[in-house]
């Protein structure tokens, strides 16, 4: 068991919630949160439909796991279309609201319709109700946050909000929950405020039961953590660095993309580093990195505690910063950071607030910036369209006041606010959006680490790192070791990490537990927990029809095989430093062996033959 | 020999696998809302801390109780609660100056700590060593050995 088998339908046209029982032929076919969901979106979503009508539905899912002792089991998903892609969007996130929302009694909450005035959802155990958020709208999600808990007087209850950014549009805005985790790409904080839902707001106090065989679920949980703690990654580099140790080790290998993919190693890397945020600073002899924190159930804790330096020019008269909150991760790091030519730590991590506080995803946000700044320096934008700001790579101060226009919606800030694919298209040079099916990359350069082109060309969210993160493989040997700079075999471990990644992302458990543990690990807890037979193979299996689901769904709302691209700059302009120089990325060499693993046709579309093994529907 | 939690908040991640197993032990359930420990975030000045019942030795829950349903454990010293007797009046979670005796709804009865009758589930479910248990005689010992360890042999006084 381990799921409520209760889902919670709430109609924002109706203004109703009702509840429902769990689908469980499809929890045995999707097991939950991502798999589960989108077999729920598939189900009732047109796939053509505008992602910002009523027409399209959000769903945030658990999994049967989260709200559990396993390791890291806290985790949930927002599953919708999305308006950054047109394709199904996928956010996962930590905190501790997944795990709030399955002690109140639920699996998943399912929102449909559009509400005619701001609301948001206040759960508490069974009683579900939309309450006005009038005086929410407007606010950011800090603001909401702390208004909310006031409101109720209950300081245990935890929240997920939408900022200022998503209410004014922003195609990449987050759901941001516990004030700094985020369900955080593909525009679904977007989604959200489109449905005049500013929050949700639960408290959970049934507890987690359900469980199949309590004494081997206890022993198999125990058991992992142990596995967890032993392994080097999850028991020392991401408690010590967070994920923010790959900075100088992915720089070293020449994959680092720079100044908006234009090259591949940044000098300044070291000075935004996991090592430099422990490094004392000079103003007040304190580091950047508080602590490291947890997740609900974590026991690796890769999380950042962070502070800005108070003399910083970015918070030097703005006290309400000068606290801690949530720090860097390396994607955002990256991002802010390498991307635009940013070595300002201090910027960074004051930018990285400002993307909490106002729910916008750093990735994203960094990477159109980075292409912001390119067109300004090719003089496609000028200092007209910047009211005066000089766009210059490199520019901290640029950095800063983009994200402030951008958290805002006000300005230049709307421009951001489209993604780097719909600016450069207006201002004329398409080619300078480093983009995937409109969604941009993360950090690794597909020229130094060959897996990661196919990876970002295939993910069903447009580009990403998450949905096959094969830099496990090719820079640190897990579960092997493979050469980053070959395209041979790479088809086949990127289809295995997908598979293997879409299973993981349905079970409530974090993906960053997989350095440390294979399905051989995770699938003990799952069987332990839930009813039915779950094997490594049986998830394995689950998630291959997860990943043709979702791919059903992308070409149904009318995506096709030219979609599985990267822009030309990597298949054209080769690596120009470091181990990679002279390579481009092989997409071409990769993709048609995918298709053919993948038993999807020449122009990639799923099979009826597949479609019947998996019981897909349609 | 007697031993008591020593909470070192330092190396606490706020993970609440420590609530957890507390309201697993007791409840059966995973269930925060449920433990006798609780971990409380300081988000602003990025601190952790758990905090649970030190089990005073002169218990001011014990002596408040009307119907003397807090007794002391012979074996592990800890002030439990006899579910049986207690009545549910609340009078000794307005005596705990600390505030961690608490009523449960769901019962109708008190909760606290009752040190999992000598094998605390917290302990074992911390993944950071942040709850030990130890002997309560002792609980400043790895401090003092950390300021030890600073000491210059040389600079001593002969």
């Amino acid at each position: 068991m381990a799921w409520t088998k209760k889902i919670l339908r709430v109609n924002l046209t109706d203004g109703t919630c009702v509840p429902e029982p769990l689908n469980m032929q499809w929890a045995a076919e999707y097991l939950g949160q991502r798999g589960l969901a989108t077999r729920y979106l598939v189900e009732e979503v047109d796939p053509r439909c505008d992602a910002l009508s009523p027409e399209n539905k959000m769903i945030m899912a658990t999994g049967p796991l989260t709200g559990t002792m396993a390791s890291t089991g806290g985790r949930y998903s927002v599953i919708t279309k999305s308006p950054l892609t047109g394709a199904v969007a996928c956010s996962n996130s930590g905190g501790f609201i997944g795990a709030e929302l399955k002690n109140a009694g639920w699996d998943m909450i399912i929102f449909e319709g559009k509400s005619a005035e701001p609301v948001y959802l206040f759960i508490e155990n069974e009683r579900a109700e939309l309450l006005p958020a009038g005086d929410l709208w407007g606010k950011s999600v800090w603001e909401a946050d702390e208004m909310i808990h006031k409101k109720h007087q209950d300081p245990q209850i935890r929240i997920a909000a939408v900022g200022r950014s998503a209410e004014s549009g922003c195609l990449y805005a987050a759901i941001i929950n516990d004030l700094h985790r985020a369900a955080g790409r593909s525009g679904v904080g977007t989604v959200m405020a489109s449905k005049n839902l500013k929050a949700v707001a639960v408290r959970g106090t049934r507890g987690v039961g359900n469980i199949k065989d309590p004494a081997r679920f206890m022993q198999a949980t125990t058991e992992q953590k142990k596995v967890l703690a032993d392994n080097a990654v999850t028991g020392q580099g991401l408690p010590t660095y967070g994920t923010q140790v790959l900075m100088n080790v992915i720089n070293e290998l020449g994959a680092l993309p720079t100044r908006n993919m234009r090259e591949v190693q940044f000098e300044g890397a070291h000075k935004i580093s996991g090592e430099a945020m422990h490094e004392p600073r000079k103003s007040d002899g304190k580091a950047n990195l508080t602590t490291n924190a947890g997740c609900f159930a974590c026991t690796i804790a890769c999380g950042r505690i962070s502070t800005v330096d108070r003399g910083h020019f970015s918070v030097e008269n703005k006290p309400e910063y000068w606290g801690n909150s949530g720090g860097l991760e390396y994607e955002a790091a990256w991002a802010m950071g390498t991307d635009t030519g940013v070595d300002d730590l201090d910027a960074v991590t004051y930018v990285n607030f400002l993307c909490n506080e106002d729910g916008i995803d750093p990735i994203t946000f960094g990477a159109t910036v980075a292409a912001a700044m390119e067109l300004y320096k090719d003089g496609a934008i000028t200092k007209q369209d910047t009211g005066g700001v000089e766009l210059e790579f490199g520019s901290a101060k640029a950095l800063v006041w983009a994200a402030e226009v951008t958290c805002k919606g006000e300005g230049f800030g709307k421009i951001l606010g489209l993604g780097s694919k719909r600016m450069c298209e207006k201002y004329g040079r398409p080619e300078l959006s480093m983009t995937v099916k409109g969604q941009e990359f993360p950090a690794y350069d597909p020229r130094g680490i060959q897996g990661m082109g196919l990876t970002y060309a295939t993910s069903n969210r447009g580009a990403c790192h998450l949905r096959s993160y094969t830099v496990s493989s090719e820079v640190l040997g897990i579960p092997e070791k493979t050469d980053p700079l070959v395209t041979e075999g790479k088809a086949g471990l990127v289809k295995a990490f997908q598979d293997a990644t879409a299973a993981v992302d349905s079970s409530g458990l974090c993906i960053f537990t997989t350095f440390a543990w294979s399905l051989e690990n995770i699938a003990p807890q799952i069987d332990a927990a839930c009813e039915g037979d779950w094997t490594p193979e049986r998830l394995l299996e689950a998630g291959e029809r997860i990943w043709n689901l979702e791919r059903d769904f992308n070409m149904n709302a009318g995506l096709t095989a030219a979609d599985d691209n990267l822009p030309r700059r990597l298949l054209e302009e080769p690596a120009n430093t470091g181990p990679a120089e002279g390579k481009v990325s092989g997409l071409p060499e990769m993709l048609p062996e995918y298709y053919n693993l993948r038993g999807w046709t020449n122009d990639g579309k799923v099979t009826s033959e597949l479609r019947s093994r998996f019981n897909l529907p349609g | 020999m007697m031993k008591s939690l020593l909470i070192e908040a330092s190396k606490c991640t706020g993970c609440l696998q420590c609530e957890m197993a507390c309201s697993y032990e007791n409840e059966g359930v995973f269930n925060p809302a449920r433990s006798r420990i609780k971990v409380f975030t300081f988000h602003s000045e990025g601190r952790f801390v758990p905090y649970t019942c030190t089990q005073c030795e002169d218990a001011w829950c014990m002596q408040a109780c009307p119907v003397d349903a807090i007794v002391i454990n012979a074996q592990t010293g800890s002030k439990d609660v006899l579910e049986d007797i207690c009545v549910g009046c609340k009078v000794c979670t307005i005596a705990c100056p600390f505030g961690t005796v608490n009523y449960n709804q769901d019962s109708g009865k008190v909760i606290k700590c009752d040190l999992c009758g000598g094998d605390p589930q917290c302990v074992a479910a911390c993944p950071t060593a942040a709850i030990t248990y130890v002997d309560a005689d002792a609980t400043g010992l790895s401090r003092m050995r950390d300021w030890a360890a600073k000491t210059d042999n040389a600079a001593a006084p002969h």
